[in-house]
């Protein structure tokens, strides 16, 4: 059983936990994930590691309550435990292979699109901790949903926040606030790390190739083992199948196939949307899909 | 019955029925039937059949107990020699090993050896009866990596030797392929793979579930770190394959590996259960293995209609002759001699079917099977709503890329020799797929057992 130390509500629907799983805190690294599985009959929910402390053993996650699973996640207390904890699975971010004298020189725009802020967290911790300075976007559809804005702070040089409706910080999207930077206020970056939605990667990647800034982006197709065994989460990165899981999560966002991506993350929704229904009516609602008697 | 040549039937579920439920097909035997099915054992001084096992049961020797209905003693001349009694009498393609030596075979039916250790196993389980071990303990530790069947007969092995075992299983059940792989209806979970995971732990083994060697923790450390003076690699086959084609990537196509661990491991077939399936209505199995059969046999029972394509003719089928005659008895639906050319995808991203070309088989290749070469012009489509790749798997990188020292070979499995499962690394030892690539159960126990005694000569030999 892994227990969760620490619970914190950071925005509508997004929570943040500390939870004791020392073999993870002892091996995980920028850029990995985790996968939980809250008790017997529940699913394995991949989510990406926000933070961790190898002294005390602990990793940090942080969710969005979107669907049945996750919902009930949000139910769980300081105290609780849950049954299954594993990683760090996936590859580590580039940054921390990367040559230091190679880094030293590249400057290094971090964009975060809602709770995929909670991924690009320690990417700019571990930079900082390194001794680089890096910028970072933070953006949101509006004020409630922006999260880790002072924890960023204390790492990143620059913290740039947008909101689509303007109720805090700059108005506009991501895309809005890089070409503001790019163009307005006369930054120059050789590299953008982009984790967000796969709507606002897909289009930070079509500014950045615009620009010709390389662009590195973070996967989050569905999962089942992540592991390698069973496929789910291939997508499509330069012509070749990759799995998210042994082969990522971060690939060269200019050769993703978004569009793919995007498709295949509807696989569950009409089974997610049935199980919400059923969370809340009753179990009513299943056997619509004639799969089941 | 009395008919000495044929063998006594079997119970099983009426197709029709076991086509909607998930319950087991084959029942067993009972003791009067496994006694009398016993004395037609003639009970040869060389006896073949133990030649036919990989792991060398003293088949003649627990048949003789049962024929004179001393179950309790044949479940320990079987436990000597195996750890999986009730999964191997399951699941083993005893037609091909024990059974195709069995001097009854020549003029009727072989002894239904399989069977037979599947009622001993099941009778044991129903009266607490338990593997015994009664040996010193060494004080040595010895990681196994992985719990399916090649770890669990190495960790029983090795536990009845007196070694200090821990078991690292990367998923949160153990059981390895028992678990995700084979379903339900062949394998029951609860009553069969629990129970013979509980005789392996029984033993003093210890096991540690969500550690996935080669992320969580690393054999380098396990070694250096935990005092582990020995590990075994089990960890089984690994990624799965795809054929190349347009539209394999829509939503609706599936490993055969994803669809049978929603199943089986996520248990996505009970409606109690979060993780979600789709299990779809008209399906499309792409392969013609074991694998693919309980992948048909899976849809067939999640209410969908079942075509099994494969690009070679019926006598190629890689899977067991049981399996392909239940699956047809159940009504799965065959397209030998066929191979998918092409998925095709709505304008949604999902299948909407799949373009196949009809096969004949030409010339021998490499594995001496011959080759199927496309008829031309002989193209036609299956409309499905579903397509399961059941294409073979090649091996995972996780260990491999993170242990130093050990030697993989050109379609990256591990290197390990046969006899005792020594790999290029001192103390390393490996067996099962993630060694030979995708085989069977009862060749994985075979692995696990010969690693075992690999693993004591070596513990044994650096004492001195």
């Amino acid at each position: 059983m892994y227990k969760i130390l620490k619970k914190e509500c950071l925005a509508d629907n997004i929570y943040l936990m500390d939870v004791k799983a020392p073999r993870v805190a002892e091996n995980c690294y920028p850029g990995q994930f985790v996968i939980v599985k809250m008790d017997e009959k529940g699913e394995r929910i991949p989510l990406t590691v926000c933070d961790y402390d190898r002294e005390a053993g602990t990793v940090t996650i942080v969710f969005q309550s979107v669907g049945a699973s996750t919902n009930e996640m949000a139910e769980y207390k300081e105290g609780d435990s849950f049954r299954d904890f594993v990683g760090p699975l996936g590859c580590r971010s580039e940054l921390v292979n990367e040559d230091k004298e190679v880094l030293k020189k590249k400057k290094i725009l971090f964009v975060a699109g809602g709770v995929g802020t909670a991924p690009v967290y320690p990417q700019v911790k571990w930079m900082k901790e390194q001794g680089y300075q890096v910028d970072c976007i933070i953006g949101a559809r509006n004020k409630n949903l922006i999260i880790l804005e002072e924890a960023m702070k204390q790492y990143a040089e620059n913290v740039y926040v947008c909101t689509d409706d303007g109720s805090y910080g700059f108005k506009g999207n991501v895309n809005d606030q890089i070409k503001e930077l790019i163009n307005h206020q006369g930054k120059h970056y050789d590299l953008v790390i982009a984790i967000g939605p796969l709507i606002m990667m897909k289009f930070v990647c079509i500014l950045t190739k615009e620009l010709q800034i390389p662009t590195v982006v973070s996967m989050n197709p569905i999962m089942v083992d992540g592991t390698g065994m069973c496929g789910a989460c291939r997508l499509t990165v330069g012509g070749k199948v990759k799995f998210a899981c042994v082969d990522g999560p971060e690939f060269d966002g200019h050769l993703v196939d978004f569009d793919e991506a995007m498709k295949r993350q509807q696989m569950y929704k009409t089974e997610e949307g049935r199980a919400i229904l059923k969370q809340k009516e009753g179990n009513t609602h299943h056997g619509g899909c004639g799969c089941q008697g | 019955m009395g008919d000495v040549l044929t063998r006594i039937p079997v119970r099983e579920q009426e197709p029709k029925v076991r086509a909607t439920n998930f319950e087991e097909v084959c029942l067993g035997y009972n003791k009067e039937e496994a006694m009398e099915e016993a004395t037609r054992c003639i009970d040869c001084k060389n006896a073949q059949c133990i030649k036919g096992c990989p792991v060398s049961i003293d088949i003649p020797g627990f048949i003789r107990e049962v024929k004179e209905g001393k179950i309790e003693q044949a479940y320990q001349v079987i436990s000597k020699y195996s750890a999986l009694p009730a999964v191997c009498g399951r699941v083993c393609p005893q037609e091909t090993q024990c059974e195709a030596k069995c001097i009854r075979g020549i003029k009727g039916d072989a002894v239904s050896i399989g069977k037979l250790e599947r009622f001993v196993a099941d009778w044991a389980r129903e009266h607490n009866v338990k593997p015994v071990k009664d040996v010193e303990d060494k004080g040595k530790k010895v990681a196994v990596i992985g719990s399916g069947p090649a770890g669990l007969t190495c960790a029983g092995d090795l536990a009845k030797m007196g070694y200090d075992v821990t078991i690292f299983e990367a998923l949160h059940e153990a059981g390895g392929v028992l678990s995700y792989g084979i379903p339900e209806f062949r394998l029951p979970k609860t009553a069969v793979v629990a129970a013979e995971v509980e005789n392996v732990l029984g033993l003093g083994v210890k096991l540690e579930t969500n550690a996935v060697v080669g992320k969580s923790v690393t054999i380098d450390d396990l070694m250096d770190k935990e005092g582990f003076e020995a590990v075994f690699i089990g960890s089984g086959a690994g990624l799965p394959k795809f054929m190349g084609i347009p539209g394999e990537n829509a939503n609706g196509v599936f490993s055969a590996n994803e669809y049978l661990t929603r199943n089986n491991l996520m248990k996505a077939f009970r409606e109690d259960y979060a993780t979600p399936i789709r299990g779809g209505k008209k399906v499309a199995v792409v392969g013609g293995g074991n694998v693919a059969m309980d992948a048909a046999r899976t849809a067939l029972r999640l209410g969908a209609e079942v075509h099994i394509v494969y690009r070679r003719g019926e006598a190629e089928l890689p899977a067991r002759v049981e399996e392909v005659h239940h699956a047809k008895e159940e009504g799965i639906i065959f397209h030998l001699l066929t191979n998918p050319k092409e998925i095709l995808v709505d304008e949604n991203g999902w299948v909407k079917g799949m373009i196949c070309i009809e096969m004949e088989l030409g010339e021998p290749d490499e594995s001496g099977r011959r080759r199927p070469v496309e008829k031309a012009g002989s193209e036609f489509t299956l409309d499905l709503d579903t397509v399961i790749m059941s294409l073979g798997t090649s091996p995972n990188p996780l260990i491999s890329s993170t242990t130093k020292g050990l030697e993989v070979n050109k379609w990256k499995c591990i290197v390990a020799d046969e006899e005792k499962g020594a790999t290029s690394r001192p103390g390393v030892f490996a067996g099962g797929d993630a060694v030979t690539g995708a085989a069977t159960v009862i060749l994985a126990m075979g692995a696990g057992k010969a690693a075992a005694k690999g693993i004591d000569e070596y513990l044994s030999n650096k004492e001195k």
